[in-house]
């Protein structure tokens, strides 16, 4: 946060020199009014993530997605990710419950990953009308193993770097 | 406010409500703790969305589209697939920028491959979005993780799309 603070400082003081105190200002209110749009959205996925955490059984989540549910693990995940509804104020609150009730970095890698790749919602609303059908669905059939390979990658990764699991 | 954003508003407070009711059933208790780690969450979470809002767009500001245009030229091979991917990481904005530079760099004939890999490059790390909603929501080493253990996807997306070609 703070290395992010700072280079927001840097830009911003760019744009200060090359657009003086307009330009700071311009961009300054057009994203407090899309703070203001995305915030109630923010506080939506707050909840869902909460009430996940509530209601998902733990032993169940830790079964069927934490480090040792092998490759069906890895599915469940990036199926999860392709189905998830609505943006990043779902996705990301959504992924940081499974965490905490028990599925691994591995399985949670592969719902990331499969909510950016290959995720309906962004390819239909944007990615086909500008990209095009071919290319999107194109794109889509080669991006399909990924998730899966990533949370693989994650879970090969993970165990060497933390041999006696997650520190806290 | 658009149809897409009201569809959006709709399925996410529908699913809230769904969510929440089931934890009512659980019990009062178990709705009102939920709701109140919700909401202690989005209180923690605001001030962090807010540097990231505010921050991306001087970030953005920054780095105009045009440059990342130019890094997508019709430069082929594996170093044009390296700069695409570099681009897509640097790409400020929202899906419509990240997808529009994809089609302005296949119109002025940047390779397929390259565009492929700039896609999913972008959708894998796009800084913006890291900034602005990964990092706030996700325990920073499970990102940095997730990060890592991504970079070798974009080449490979690369390399499938340059061995099988175009259908």
């Amino acid at each position: 946060m703070i290395v992010i603070g700072a280079l927001v400082a840097i830009c911003a003081a760019l744009v200060w020199r090359r657009d003086g105190i307009d330009g700071v200002l311009n961009i300054l209110t057009h994203d407090l009014w899309l703070f203001g749009e995305i915030i109630p959205r923010v506080l939506a996925g707050c909840l869902l993530g909460a009430f996940i955490a509530e209601i998902l059984p733990h032993e169940k989540v830790s079964r069927s997605l934490g480090p040792k549910s092998g490759l069906k693990g890895l599915l469940i995940g990036t199926a999860f990710g392709a189905i998830l509804p609505g943006g990043p104020f779902t996705a990301y609150p959504v992924a940081a419950a499974l965490l905490t009730v028990g599925a691994d970095f591995g399985a949670t890698i592969a719902m990331v990953v499969s909510w950016t790749l290959i995720g309906y919602g962004r390819a239909v609303a944007w990615e086909l009308p500008i990209l095009g059908t071919d290319f999107t669905l194109w794109r889509i059939a080669i991006s399909l193993p990924i998730p899966v390979l990533a949370g693989w990658l994650g879970r090969i990764v993970f165990v060497r770097i933390y041999p006696k699991g997650e520190p806290s | 406010m658009t149809a897409s954003a009201l569809i959006i508003d709709i399925t996410l407070w529908g699913s809230v409500a769904i969510l929440g009711f089931m934890a009512w059933q659980r019990g009062r208790v178990v709705l009102v703790s939920s709701v109140r780690e919700g909401s202690m969450d989005f209180l923690n979470i605001v001030p962090r969305i807010a540097l990231g809002v505010v921050g991306s767009g001087y970030i953005a500001a920054v780095i105009p589209p045009e440059v990342i245009t130019g890094w997508l030229g019709p430069d082929s091979g594996w170093l044009g697939v390296l700069t695409a991917v570099i681009a897509g990481a640097a790409t400020p904005g929202g899906p419509v920028v990240g997808f529009s530079i994809g089609a302005v760099a296949l119109k002025v004939g940047g390779g397929t491959p390259q565009v492929i890999a700039y896609v999913v490059a972008w959708a894998l790390f796009a800084f913006q979005r890291m900034i602005l909603w990964e990092i706030p929501f996700m325990p920073a080493r499970f990102v940095w993780f997730r990060a890592a253990v991504s970079v070798p996807f974009p080449f490979l997306a690369a390399a499938i799309a340059m061995v099988i070609g175009k259908p």
